[in-house]
């Protein structure tokens, strides 16, 4: 049965108002192409608001010796080498004009005694790098794009979700959306789609994601038949709010312990000391005075470990809790407060204030939440699914798919971070392949007919889309078949792994895929919480489906993936990445594609720093 | 486990009530948690907005028993749960459905409003040097997520409806962002006078008391701005020089 949709048209089609939505929608609109941006919630909510420590960029700003060179090796060392190097490299020589722009377009970074913009310390990188307001600098960046953005000529559709892409043969044709307030459906005909959708952290229990969430931006893609790359790299935060139970997950910015937050376990312990990966030896503190000078900015000191990149980290954590040294909530110990009465480098001695003002947002967090005064009290934190490494596959120059017309840009594409994202490289990813993504996704459109889709593809979304009001019979709505899912993939493809669980994970996710395809919904369309994630249930079983078969494929142990059956890293699986497409049956392939070697100007540079 | 009642409002544009719905809660539970419980076990269509869930992003702005506030940062436990807490939109804007507002009308207001235009830049690679004591004022103001409460509370828009003529206090404080950012060169008094009436509002603080990231709007943003609006237009000598300097040059 057709149902009336409305039909609008444009050059290039954004999906996302995150930072790289915001910022390719810029760069588009600037090269002349008709363009449109959709979210899924209002403008300025999307997850970019919510990033707290800072946006990496070596601007040398406080450590002069800091340079595209050693934030590449930073970069490749962090993703464990797995990384897309072109992208690493464009990154790397990229993100310091991208911050810089920003200032232009009215953004106000903390500052530097010398009036530039500050570098804060953060795991993994080697020198203060990350640009920060606070611990606000998601808001800073997301409101400077869209401040900017409005007046820029660009078409936002605030509140309007895509659910399927179109095709004309084997190019991108547009997307179908449905809005919010109404329930009507839309057809964006374009020439050029570039999807900006963010992560897919809902299909965990325990995250630091928003409903938003869902993967579709990965799903879309697949369904079209780009491929998804590294998709068994998931990161796990490790420090999530643990305590009251609502607020399990919730981050804890990496930047309390970029200003000397250690931690420590139920008998007082600082255990990061303990565990030091080969690969960081020479890059860590011998003692708790070296990594506090470090944290001062002694540039002669090693970093504290707490400093070591997250998959370790949270690792770490995983170990003591289990191992019964936990926190009472099933956590461990980060401890700000003792940095009091130490005195920074210009002398000033260090008290509650200067914490506040340092981090002011997780000052009001745990004050507001737990109760818990962060400049007297330590805080409890343990691990949270927070960032998917996995993404659509693209093209590191243009940010092109392997479906002509199709880009992706930020958390929803991969390559750049490898098997695991430094903090701080999301927040430049988003503005480095952003850009490029308008950038190309206008040229290809400058170059390119307007498609026309075949009509049936849109007959066939909505009526999908329409289902579940019908199954008036059917007993259980999506919220219940969500969360099975959450718990589900939690416990059986969380931060330690094994083949044996992952397999009756794969059981489970097709049983619920059944159940999704069963459950109802009630009401009418108009903005019905229900429906829309009865709609978000697909996507989000095709992401966990990915991440449950990469991660079954790949039998070692390297940057976030841990199997307790293959505890090592493999020199063997070094070697290729994880690409999953959909197969002419429908079914998901798996695919081992062989690393592009690095060019040995590139290998020079990793030596150099290592 | 603690119980309690949510009187919720449910309905559309064209009418609606308050429904009460039971329902327990964990401790450290906020009224976003009981919100999405009562959805997701006995209203799944019951519609209400949310994002970050910790305050950031101004998504979950309501009313809860009749004062606007972030359902994700306020705590059960600070409300009295022996009568039931009643949620309702804001009644500042027109409600879409349920919780949910049409808030459009704050995105058309910030459009009108001159876009920052910085300097020419202080140094040859581009750059400016700002120091970290001339930009905190700024700063505070950039703290603002959009939650719009402070609108929502504002009488002129609440009680007298003046959406048309005042833009209210969140662009009060978007102004005060861009007037006081020691880079930029536009100069938005006149708009601030005619377009945004920032004579309307007669300094009652109640949109600084609702604040939830506790910006001074009213003592930090609009004094100083009526101030320089006053300075600019009811200052006789400045009155007499407007007649033969074209006004841009003043500044
Ligand atoms: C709490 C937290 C703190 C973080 N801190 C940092 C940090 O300090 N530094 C750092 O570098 N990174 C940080 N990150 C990671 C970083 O914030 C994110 O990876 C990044 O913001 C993602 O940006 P994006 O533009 O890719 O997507 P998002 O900002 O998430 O935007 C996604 C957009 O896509 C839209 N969308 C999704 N699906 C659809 C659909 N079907 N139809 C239409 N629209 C859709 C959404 O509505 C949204 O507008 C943090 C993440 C979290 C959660
Ligand atoms: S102080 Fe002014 S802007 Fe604020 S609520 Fe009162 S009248 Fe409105
Ligand atoms: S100024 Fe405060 S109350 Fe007003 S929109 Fe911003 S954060 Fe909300
Ligand atoms: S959900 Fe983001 S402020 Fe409440």
């Amino acid at each position: 049965m057709p149902i009336d949709f409305k039909t609008h048209e444009h050059d290039v089609l954004i999906v996302g108002a995150g930072g790289a939505g915001l910022r390719a929608a810029i760069e588009s609109s600037a090269a002349g192409a008709r363009t449109a941006v959709l979210s899924k919630s209002l403008l300025g909510k999307a997850h970019t608001v919510m990033a707290e420590g800072g946006m990496a960029a070596a601007m040398g700003n406080v450590d002069d010796r800091d340079n595209w060179r050693v934030h590449f090796a930073d970069t490749m060392r962090g993703g464990q080498y797995l990384n897309n190097w072109r992208m690493a490299e464009l990154h790397a020589k990229e993100a310091p004009e991208r911050a810089r722009e920003l200032e232009a377009w009215g953004a106000v970074f903390d500052r530097t005694r010398d009036g530039r913009i500050l570098q804060r310390n953060f795991g993994g990188h080697r020198y203060p790098r990350l640009a920060h307001v606070g611990d606000r600098t998601g808001l800073e960046m997301i409101r400077t794009l869209q401040d900017h953005g409005i007046h820029q000529g660009i078409d936002f559709f605030m509140e309007y979700t895509i659910i399927t892409l179109l095709k004309d043969g084997d190019r991108i044709a547009g997307a179908l959306a449905y809005d919010r307030e109404w329930g009507h459906f839309h057809a964006f005909i374009a020439k050029a789609v570039v999807l900006a959708t963010g992560g897919i952290g809902r299909a965990f229990k325990i995250t630091s994601n928003s409903w938003e969430y869902t993967g579709d931006g990965h799903a879309l893609a697949y369904e079209a038949g780009a491929d998804l790359l590294d998709m068994e790299f998931v990161q796990f935060h490790p420090t999530g709010m643990v305590w009251p139970p609502s607020v399990r997950g919730i981050l804890v910015t990496e930047g309390v312990r970029g200003e000397g937050g250690r931690l420590v376990n139920n008998a007082g312990r600082r255990f990061m000391f303990d565990d030091i990966p080969e690969l960081y030896r020479n890059q860590v503190a011998r003692d708790a005075d070296e990594g506090w000078r470090y944290v001062l900015g002694d540039k002669e000191a090693n970093r504290p470990p707490e400093l070591l990149t997250r998959d370790h980290v949270a690792r770490c954590i995983n170990r003591e809790v289990k191992a019964g040294r936990g926190s009472p909530h099933g956590g461990v110990f980060l401890d700000i407060g003792w940095i009091k009465g130490n005195k920074t480098l210009e002398g000033r001695t260090i008290d509650a204030a200067y914490i506040q003002k340092k981090l002011p947002s997780m000052y009001h967090q745990f004050k507001q939440l737990a109760g818990v005064d962060i400049t007297a009290e330590p805080m409890e934190v343990g691990p949270t699914t927070h960032y998917v490494m996995g993404g659509v596959k693209v093209d590191g120059d243009t940010q092109m798919s392997r479906v002509p017309g199709l880009f992706a840009a930020g958390e929803c594409a991969a390559g750049l971070h490898g098997a695991n994202r430094l903090g701080g490289n999301s927040l430049s990813d988003l503005l480095v392949f952003g850009k490029r993504a308008g950038e190309f996704a206008a040229k290809y459109a400058r170059e390119t007919k307007t498609p026309a889709p075949a009509r049936d593809q849109i007959d066939s979304a909505i009526n999908a889309a329409l289902e579940p009001f019908g199954r008036s019979a059917a007993t259980e709505g999506p919220y219940q078949v969500q969360y099975d899912l959450q718990d589900r993939m939690q416990a059986l493809v969380g931060i330690v792994r094994v083949e044996s669980e992952m397999a009756q994970a794969l059981d489970e996710i097709s049983r619920l895929k059944e159940r999704a395809r069963r459950c109802r919904v009630e009401g009418h369309r108009q903005y019905n919480a229900g429906w829309h994630a009865a709609v978000d249930l697909a996507s989000l079983l095709t992401v966990s489906e990915a991440v449950t078969r990469a991660a079954i494929e790949r039998r070692e142990s390297r940057g976030a993936q841990f199997r307790d059956d293959y505890p090592d890293k493999s020199a063997e699986f070094g070697k290729f990445n994880i690409v999953l497409r959909k197969g002419v049956d429908g079914a998901m392939q798996v695919i081992r594609e062989p690393l592009r070697e690095l060019p040995p100007e590139l290998k020079a540079v990793v030596e150099e720093n290592k | 486990m603690p119980g309690a009642t949510l009187r919720i409002w449910r309905g559309d544009k064209d009418g609606g009530d308050f429904f009460e719905y039971r329902s327990d809660y964990e401790d450290g539970m906020v009224v976003l948690d009981v919100v999405h419980k009562v959805q997701a076990e006995q209203a799944n269509d019951l519609a209400v907005r949310w994002n970050c869930k910790a305050g950031k992003c101004g998504s979950c702005s309501a009313e809860i028993n009749g004062t606007p506030r972030l359902m994700c940062m306020t705590r059960m436990d600070t409300l009295p749960t022996d009568r039931p807490i009643t949620v309702e939109p804001m009644q500042a804007f027109p409600v879409i459905r349920d919780l949910v507002t049409d808030v459009s009308w704050n995105y058309r207001v910030k459009r009108q409003i001159k876009p920052f235009a910085p300097r020419k830049p202080d140094a040859p690679d581009g750059t400016w040097r700002m120091q970290q004591a001339d930009v905190e004022r700024v700063q505070e103001f950039r703290k603002c997520i959009e939650c719009f409460l402070c609108q929502d509370v504002c009488h002129v828009l609440r009680d007298h409806h003046k959406h048309e003529e005042f833009i209210g206090p969140r662009f009060f404080v978007y102004s005060a962002a861009l007037e006081m950012h020691p880079l930029d060169t536009a100069d938005r008094l006149a708009d601030l006078k005619q377009a945004g009436s920032i004579g309307y509002c007669n300094i009652t603080k109640c949109c600084t008391k609702v604040c939830p990231e506790h910006i001074h709007i009213t003592d930090n943003a609009i004094i100083p701005l009526k101030e320089r609006v006053v300075d600019e237009y009811y200052d006789p000598l400045k009155k007499l020089v407007r007649l033969f300097i074209p006004r841009r040059a003043e500044r």
